[in-house]
């Protein structure tokens, strides 16, 4: 269940107020194991990013007699970004919350658990993965921590299910405990006009959501720097109190962690990271994975199976059987590129990123790639829609949704829908240059990253505004939980096939109407000039770039039937890397976007691949 | 000085975080103004890596310049 921005009173119509079920919340920082929890405390799992960002989604499931509601990580409850609404706003229906600590992290983990506290939500503490901070020399005492905080505390190792048992147990226990005293006595005056507790304080915290009572005294609220300040001494207080350290700990980890920062260190990690995703996804998936879910099962079985269905009961040539298994059908050409080619191609790429995520590899390469980022317009925190474009731009252009502001939102979903050749595209042009030769790789790589770099220097430069600066936490680097990584590639690839498949289904429609209408050859008759005298392509390739349209792989493959001398061929692929989008991605860009930048994104492709291909053809040819 | 001024390995105090919304989210994270702190590593061009106790921090460029900070 997806909610984005979500109605607090429909929620509550929802899931609170049916007779005697509770609502139980999960809460936490990002990174604290929170989808594990979830999983064993009902069999069921969940899709969550350690990483801040990537999709908001709240999953549910019944806990006993009553409801828990999952929430994106967050640092605290407050209205930074989309994830914090999202679970501001679960946390503020919840009637009983369990919050996840991290013990590696306690002092970052603590200052969510006292702001829940000062909400008077009534809480169980559990305190989780205490024998990795055992390892690192970290010793909490979860008595005392439990008598500062007024709440249960419970020590957990949930992924070998220690300690769940007693979380379930406690939350009979679950208490308001002790709010931090001075941010008690500046929240008593305003109790009165305030529903409750938590929304009287998220009114003190400057919290845009909360809605302002006529008869308030002026003045009262603008205390959110001064109530941080206290709670953070407080949390401050409390940590020196319950934790003793006895050795500086693991110096493997933290010495990896630098390397992997240090220029001189941390860009050979880099290239070497991005050589072992290119064998594992082009290689392997792309190859031998892909081989046979697309021609062997897809082609193989499926296509034929299903065409003889639909012979059966509809005639042969009439227009639904031409939509449902023609040229574009909605179960032939649409399936076979969604479930035979992209499926792979996508889980292959979010099993690499749930693997820098989970090791907390992905923070470092964020703050790595920084610098170059900056300029263009963005932050590090790109490289996550970056590198997911490279697989499935459609899925990437959901996930700009993280950045922090409407103009990084912009700029990234301009270089995805222009300049990054998604996967299935990749193969087909990585089998045409590299007989080529080397030359011929290097000027298109260079080619399509200058054009890449060049729109991101424009852009920050053309765009009225600023976009936010990197701030990024970054987590003791940590080896990977195998269950937790394939679960989280499982999760994120049925959330994408969800959220893809009808924007792969209304291209596809849309494209058989074209064709049926005659729309599609008009359109290449009018493109056919343009191909042939600028780009100094044979007229036949015109057909070439109206396929990349429906298919990206089928644009680039389209070309391979043509005979072009090996300058002909490096420019139709420049090209068609750089024109437009498939017919999926342009619907998630006007989806996610509007429509006024998302046609000036279409637009600006369709310019950039003719101005930058007849360039090269006017060096090249 | 600014935080942007700092060498690998200095320990610094911060004295002030100009921006309201990074210095409150900054709070979150344990760095106050007053708060000790070590530059662990400096990105050329790039962010500003900072620790304090077992949380590390990485801080773009152009917010590094908007921290005043002194020598601890």
């Amino acid at each position: 269940m997806v909610l984005t921005r979500i109605n607090n009173k429909k929620l509550a119509r929802e899931f609170g107020g049916k007779s005697g079920k509770r609502v139980i919340v999960l809460a936490g920082n990002p990174n604290v194991g929170k989808s594990v929890i979830f999983n064993a405390l009902t069999n069921r799992y969940v899709e969550v990013s350690n990483f801040p960002g990537t999709t908001v989604e709240i999953s549910q499931s019944a806990l006993g007699e009553d409801l828990l509601l999952d929430t994106p990580g967050i640092y605290g409850v407050s209205s930074f970004n989309d994830e914090e609404r999202v679970a501001r706003d679960v946390i503020l229906q919840a009637d009983i919350i369990i919050n996840i600590v991290n013990a590696m992290h306690l002092e970052r983990d603590l200052f969510l658990t006292q702001q829940l506290i000062d909400m008077g939500i009534p809480l169980v503490v559990a305190l989780n993965m205490v024998d990795e901070a055992q390892q690192n020399g970290i010793e909490i005492d979860h008595r005392v921590l439990a008598e500062e905080l007024g709440v249960p505390v419970i020590p957990t190792v949930a992924v070998r299910g220690e300690g769940l048992e007693e979380v379930k147990a406690a939350l009979a226990g679950a208490s308001r405990g002790k709010r931090v005293s001075q941010v008690d006595a500046l929240l008593a005056p305003l109790l009165a006009y305030f529903p409750s507790a938590r929304e009287a304080l998220l009114y003190l915290e400057e919290d845009p959501s909360v809605e302002i009572p006529p008869q308030m005294p002026e003045g009262a609220a603008g205390k959110q720097e001064e109530i941080y300040l206290l709670r953070r001494n407080r949390v401050n207080e409390i940590v020196k109190a319950v934790v003793k350290e006895s050795s500086a700990g693991t110096g493997f980890a933290v010495r990896l962690g630098q390397m992997m920062l240090r220029t001189s260190t941390g860009l050979p990690l880099l290239i070497l990271s991005l050589i072992g995703m290119y064998y594992f996804i082009g290689v392997f998936i792309a190859q031998v994975v892909v081989d046979f879910t697309e021609e062997v099962v897809m082609e193989g079985y499926y296509v034929p199976l299903v065409e003889r269905l639909i012979e059966r009961i509809f005639t042969p040539g009439s227009l639904m059987a031409y939509i449902l298994a023609g040229e574009y059908g909605l179960l032939t050409m649409t399936m076979v590129y969604l479930l035979g080619l992209l499926m792979p191609l996508v889980a292959g790429f979010y099993f690499s990123l749930s693997l820098m995520e989970d090791s907390g590899y992905l923070p470092r390469v964020a703050t790595l790639m920084d610098r170059l980022l900056v300029k263009m317009g963005l932050n590090g925190r790109a490289v996550i829609p970056i590198i997911l474009g490279l697989g499935c731009v459609t899925m990437a252009t959901i996930t700009t949704r993280l950045l922090g502001s409407q103009r990084e939102r912009i700029i990234a979903t301009a270089l995805l829908g222009i300049a990054i050749p998604c996967s299935a595209q990749l193969g087909v042009i990585f089998g045409m240059v590299a007989p080529l030769g080397p030359l011929y790789l290097v000027i298109y790589l260079a080619t399509v990253g200058a054009v890449f770099v060049g729109l991101g220097l424009v852009m920050e430069k053309v765009l009225p505004g600023r976009s936010t600066d990197l701030l990024i936490d970054l987590p003791l680097l940590r080896l990977p939980r195998p269950g937790n990584i394939l679960r989280k590639t499982y999760m994120r690839t049925v959330h994408f096939l969800k959220e893809a498949a009808p924007l792969f289904a209304v291209g596809a429609l849309l494209i058989s109407f074209m064709e049926l209408s005659g729309i599609l050859y008009r359109i290449q008759a009018l493109a056919r000039p343009l191909v042939q005298d600028w780009l100094g392509l044979p007229s036949e390739a015109a057909t070439a770039f109206i396929m990349g349209i429906v298919r990206r792989d089928f644009g680039a493959a389209g070309l391979y039937a043509l005979p072009l001398a090996p300058g002909q061929t490096l420019v139709a692929l420049v090209a068609i890397t750089l024109f437009v989008p498939c017919i999926a991605s342009v619907l998630v860009i006007l989806k996610e976007r509007g429509a006024k930048d998302g046609l000036l994104i279409w637009t600006g492709s369709f310019v950039t691949a003719f101005l930058v291909g007849g360039l090269l053809a006017r060096v090249m040819l | 000085m600014t935080l942007e001024q700092a060498k690998t390995g200095e320990k610094l105090i911060i004295k002030n975080i100009e921006d309201p919304q990074m210095r409150v989210k900054a709070i979150r994270f344990g760095v106050t103004e007053g708060t000790e702190i070590t530059c662990t590593e400096k990105l050329p061009y790039g962010p500003v890596v900072i620790r304090r106790g077992h949380q590390e921090l990485a801080i773009g460029r152009g917010l590094a310049r908007r921290i005043t900070v002194e020598p601890a």
